[in-house]
């Protein structure tokens, strides 16, 4: 139970405009950290409460988003703090982006139903609603509990389990050594616990790296449909995200010239960029928007090739081959309802990636398609280079944390403070990760102590 | 026959630490009080280490001092040697302890006890309490005499039903060979009080003249001397003071102890009660850490008057004739003679969750208790409850707002919560690693925390609150010319920082950012520091802690503010957590055992999620409301 700052988007993602409220005592300190105005003479903080201002979300000079905040002082806002609402452009990418930006300045991810929650608490909703709270409070329980379940598997678990372990042990020592100076000794302790640390950090770091290209996930698994010009590509994008699925935004990316879709695929969430076709041209223009394509192409973590199976393969189709031969793709081998010029067997010839036959005119091959793309991702063919994803903004947080509480630890190191100082950050971190797997603190570092060290007279 | 006596405000039973301090705060807060003892040559007795304080434990010797307890004069009057540990380490871990002449210890306390107006003292085995509709009324000898009482503390130690035991040697008698108290228990049973049965144990004493001390390391103690008590000056109690001796086991102990581990009563099961982890016989140690090639022995004088050694380290339970051997396998000990045998104790004392933050019973009224019958284990564990549990019932008497003191103010605040809180195992020992906000709760600012809180509560007397203030307001002013008097880069500061190992100055900078720097410190600035004026030892030391370790101290300020918020969340004693049906069944039946004052205490019971509390709030606020508009409607 907290009373600190905490931060979410309060729309739900994918409106034209998504909102992101800020509640509690640092909301004003972080807004003025990261919005500029256009002048940049504007401090929110100084302005009345109850007014919006126009400007920017920056991240140090980098320009994030342009932007409307509304600035609310406590007690007559939604939940009697002082609260910020950021209205920004409404894309998955940049929304997310202003989010893990307050996070970065020290505010804390609401738990579902926290803002509603500290509504009620600070008396601002009347009783009747308590228990409607109350609900919300079980559900996000079991929400949790079913986030953690699956989430957390087998390796990740394990990795985090055994990092706690190892950093309790380390608290238990020094506690140890100073509940009982006569029996345990220090000495010497700060280096191996310097050496330790590194470890642990270049751990998380693995984890939070890997948790950001998990975070893909739930944003949507990169998708670049590439082709020669008339290919098809555009009415795929268009049949896919015709079908009577939720079209969930529309992204205009930091190009500005290049649209992406999102479409979900049941459980999965593909965001799909439609590129300029590829073909060899001395056109400045034309060739600026092909090397884009080609760009994207290489980050991208899904290609959809689409083949127009009456023209024949040329260079371009050649250049399209060698691009997409170390990544994950599709090849659609397209307009099958007229002449064929290329054959299925052609194309498996020329490449090892899955093919299918489709005619867009005549709808065929979507269905094939998309189970394909679910069969690919859930047998891990789509595996985001790495084993380890880990979806939760809560849990990336709660890495930041450690990571945070354990670079404290370095510096109080290095600067020679005594070892007692060393365990209050190596707590911190061990509780965040405690967070993470939903696991209490409580009683487990007196337990350690005793297990571990003798001690006693 | 019963006969009836005069009424007495506090009935206080038992004179050990807990009672000491219990009795003494009554009295001296002008309530009529009557102490009882077994036996009155065992006031104040310790029965096991002949010590004060220690890590955390000194912590809460110098916070009884700083409400006006006993102790920490007791032991500077009476200690033998001392030393102040963990010097190498943080502010937060600097720990007192010293050595006390035993005899010496108990006679002055009983002393003070004897020359305390208002304070009766009795020597009388106390059978049973009367308590009439939940209230107590009285309490009754032994000899069947009724003492009417508005109050009753009880701090038994490790007297009730008490057994001692080595090998298959079992005595029914409390520590020490004393008569043990065989009857309340029965009383508190009837009165539906959960009983559990604890037990510790103590070494054996050897006979200096029969140990070889060359084969030792001697332990000096401090030559600088930290008295217990704020009211004393180090000047004012230095003495000569006397050596402990370290030594260790050898391969041969471990082998005598596990050759005869079927003969020891912990292992054969003749031993009930459950031990303290802190306090492991070596039967224990070789146990549970079978690959430690040896442990640490401290050999302890018992007193100035007596060639009794308190053999550190080696408690056991087992037989006379393997602690014999075991004891003479030990280099120094080879030729030694036990004067006392070492034992185990087992003794009943009481689920501490049965208590309020006042250490008042939540279910009899004005009956009170405290020290090693509330579970705890230690002198110092005792002496904190007992002071604390004779305020509250002097508060209680004196119809005035209770003590309760909070994790974030004391030890003592830490000890109470665990206790009435936590799910009570074992033993509870006092231990630097459960206090959370240790960076604020050091042993050097107790005053500083509790001296106020002593003077509101009536211990602390008008000089020594004038004192404080004073001192409150000299660390304050010195703190703020530190941060504002600017150091120039001139010749003079770069000699000093050179002649100190510290880098010269860039640029200008402030005398308290010298101060801040690891290798320097308040003292060594005076050349550079003109403007300067006497100040007295305990100023300045708090002047280099606060400045050098400002960030860390400011952090744990915040995480106190956060505690805060949640522990001035009041539960109201009549709140039926039966109606809360969000609940889950575990956290609603915990929740109506140890019923909580407050959410941030609901928060530290085991079996209480953080989904419970936020149900529990919300329910809280309910309650409240509702509360608060039938208050308007009548």
């Amino acid at each position: 139970m907290n009373t600190d700052t905490i931060a979410a988007i309060a729309t739900g993602i994918g409106g034209g405009i998504s909102i992101i409220r800020i509640s509690g005592d640092d909301a004003f300190n972080t807004i003025d950290k990261i919005y500029k105005s256009k002048n940049k003479d504007k401090i929110l903080s100084k302005e009345k409460s109850h007014t919006i201002h126009y400007g920017f979300i920056v991240d140090e000079e980098e320009v994030i988003d342009e932007v409307m905040v509304a600035i609310m002082r406590a007690p007559s806002t939604y939940t009697r703090e002082d609260v910020v609402e950021i209205n920004c452009h409404g894309g998955v990418v940049v929304t997310m982006k202003i989010l893990d930006l307050i996070i970065k300045q020290g505010i804390r991810l609401a738990e579902p139903g926290e803002f509603t929650k500290r509504a009620f608490l600070n008396g601002r909703i009347d009783l009747s609603q308590a228990e409607a709270v109350c609900d919300i409070i079980n559900a996000k329980n079991d929400i949790a509990l079913k986030n953690s379940l699956s989430q957390l598997k087998g390796r990740e678990f394990e990795i985090i389990n055994s990092l706690r372990k190892s950093i309790l042990r380390d608290i238990a020592y020094i506690e140890a050594g100073l509940d009982d100076p006569e029996h345990i000794s220090l000495d010497g302790f700060s280096n191996d616990l310097d050496l330790s640390i590194d470890k642990y950090c270049n751990r998380i770091e693995k984890l939070i790296s890997s948790s950001k290209k998990g975070k893909l996930i739930r944003e949507g698994i990169r998708t670049v449909i590439l082709g020669k010009p008339n290919a098809g590509k555009s009415t795929l994008l268009n049949l896919l995200v015709k079908e009577d699925r939720a079209i969930v935004t529309d992204i205009a990316g930091t190009t500005r010239d290049t649209l992406e879709e999102t479409v979900q695929l049941n459980e999965l969430t593909l965001n799909i960029v439609d590129t300029a076709g590829i073909r060899c041209t001395e056109d400045i223009v034309e060739r600026i928007g092909v090397e884009k394509a080609v760009k994207m192409a290489n980050e991208a973590d899904l290609i959809i090739y689409v083949l127009d199976s009456s023209t024949p393969l040329d260079e371009n189709d050649q250049t399209i081959f060698s691009l997409i031969k170390e990544k994950k793709a599709i090849l659609l081998l397209n307009k099958s309802d007229l002449k064929t010029i290329i054959s299925e067997k052609d194309i498996r010839n020329k490449s090892s990636h899955p093919v299918i036959v489709t005619s867009f005119a005549q709808h065929k091959g979507i269905d094939e398609l998309e189970y394909l793309i679910k069969d690919m991702f859930f047998k891990g063919d789509i595996s985001f280079n790495d084993d380890i994803f880990i979806t939760n903004e809560r849990h990336i947080e709660a890495f930041r944390a450690t990571l945070e509480a354990l670079n404290m630890v370095k510096l109080s190191i290095k600067n020679c403070m005594p070892e007692d100082f060393y365990s209050i950050d190596l707590m911190t971190a061990y509780e965040a990760l405690g967070r993470i797997i939903g696991e209490n603190v409580e009683e487990d570092l007196i337990n350690m102590i005793f297990s571990e060290f003798c001690m006693g007279k | 026959m019963s006969h009836i006596y005069e009424e007495y405000d506090v009935a206080v039973i038992g004179a050990g630490h807990a009672g000491c301090e219990a009795a003494l705060a009554c009295a001296r807060l002008s309530l009529k009080t009557i102490i009882f003892t077994i036996a009155m040559d065992s006031i104040a007795l310790m029965p096991c280490n002949p010590n004060i304080g220690g890590t955390s434990k000194g912590h809460l010797v110098r916070e009884i001092d700083a409400l006006g307890g006993e102790m920490g004069k007791n032991i500077d009057k009476t200690y033998i040697q001392s030393r102040m540990l963990n010097l190498s380490k943080g502010p937060a871990v600097h720990s007192l302890r010293a050595q006390a002449d035993k005899k010496d210890y108990s006679a002055r306390m009983r002393q003070v006890l004897e020359n305390t107006p208002n304070l009766t003292l009795k020597q009388a085995e106390i059978t049973e309490l009367i308590i009439e509709n939940n209230i107590i009324k009285g309490v009754k000898t032994y000899s069947g005499a009724i003492y009417p009482c508005k109050a009753a503390i009880i701090c038994s130690g490790t007297y009730l039903n008490a057994r001692c035991i080595y090998g298959e040697t079992v005595s029914e008698t409390g520590p020490d060979g004393l008569q043990s108290a065989v009857y309340l228990t029965d009383s508190l049973k009837k009165l539906g009080v959960e009983m559990f049965r604890f037990k510790t144990g103590t070494p054996a004493r050897i006979d200096k003249r029969t140990i070889d001390f060359t084969k030792m390391e001697e332990q000096k103690g401090d030559e600088k001397i930290v008295p217990f008590s704020f009211t004393n000056k180090p000047e004012d109690i230095k003495k000569d003071q006397v050596s402990c001796w370290l030594t260790y086991t050898t391969p041969k102990t471990h082998e005598i102890v596990r050759d005869n581990i079927d003969r020891s009563p912990l292992y054969s099961g003749n031993i009930k009660g459950t031990g303290a982890r802190y306090c492991p016989s070596i039967e224990d140690k070789i146990v549970k850490f079978p690959d430690k090639e040896r442990h640490q022995v401290f050999i302890e004088p018992e007193g100035n008057y007596t060639n009794e050694m308190y053999i550190s380290g080696l408690s056991t339970s087992l037989p006379e004739d393997v602690q014999v051997r075991m004891y003479r396998s030990v280099p120094g000990l080879e030729n030694s003679n036990i004067v006392r045998n070492a034992y185990a104790i087992e003794y009943d004392c009481i689920n501490p969750s049965q208590l309020k933050p006042t250490l008042e019973f939540k279910n009899i009224e004005g009956l009170f208790s405290a020290g090693q019958f509330n579970g705890s284990s230690g002198y110092e564990e005792a002496a904190a409850q007992g002071l604390i549990a004779g305020i509250n019932a002097a508060m209680k008497l004196l119809k005035k707002e209770p003590l309760v003191i909070d994790r974030s103010q004391a030890y003592i605040g830490v000890l109470i919560d665990d206790l009435i809180t936590k799910e009570t195992i074992e033993p509870y020992r006092m231990m630097t690693s459960r206090a959370e906000y240790r960076l604020l709760l050091r042993q050097d600012n107790a005053d500083l925390r509790l001296t106020k809180i002593g003077y509101r509560v009536g211990l602390i007397d008008e000089n020594r609150y004038k004192a404080l203030v004073k001192k409150e307001k000299a660390i304050e002013e010195e703190k703020k010319r530190l941060e504002s008097t600017v150091i120039g880069a001139n010749k003079e500061v770069q000699m000093l920082l050179t002649s100190l190992n510290s880098t010269p100055l860039n640029t200008a900078t402030t005398l308290a950012d010298l101060i801040r720097r690891p290798e320097l410190n308040y003292q060594m600035l005076e050349p550079i520091d003109s403007n300067r004026e006497y100040l007295p030892d305990d100023v300045i030391e708090q002047i280099n802690i606060n400045i050098k370790y400002e960030g860390y101290i400011l952090r744990q300020e915040r995480q106190v503010i956060q505690h805060k918020k949640l522990e001035n969340k009041r539960i109201p004693e009549d709140f039926d957590y039966s109606k809360v049906l969000s609940l889950r069944i575990e956290a609603r039946q915990k929740l109506e055992k140890y019923r909580p004052v407050s959410i941030g205490q609901a928060s530290r019971i085991s079996g209480v999620s953080p989904a419970d509390i936020s149900v529990l709030m919300v329910y809280l606020m309910q309650h409240n409301s509702r509360k608060y508009a039938n208050n308007i409607n009548q």
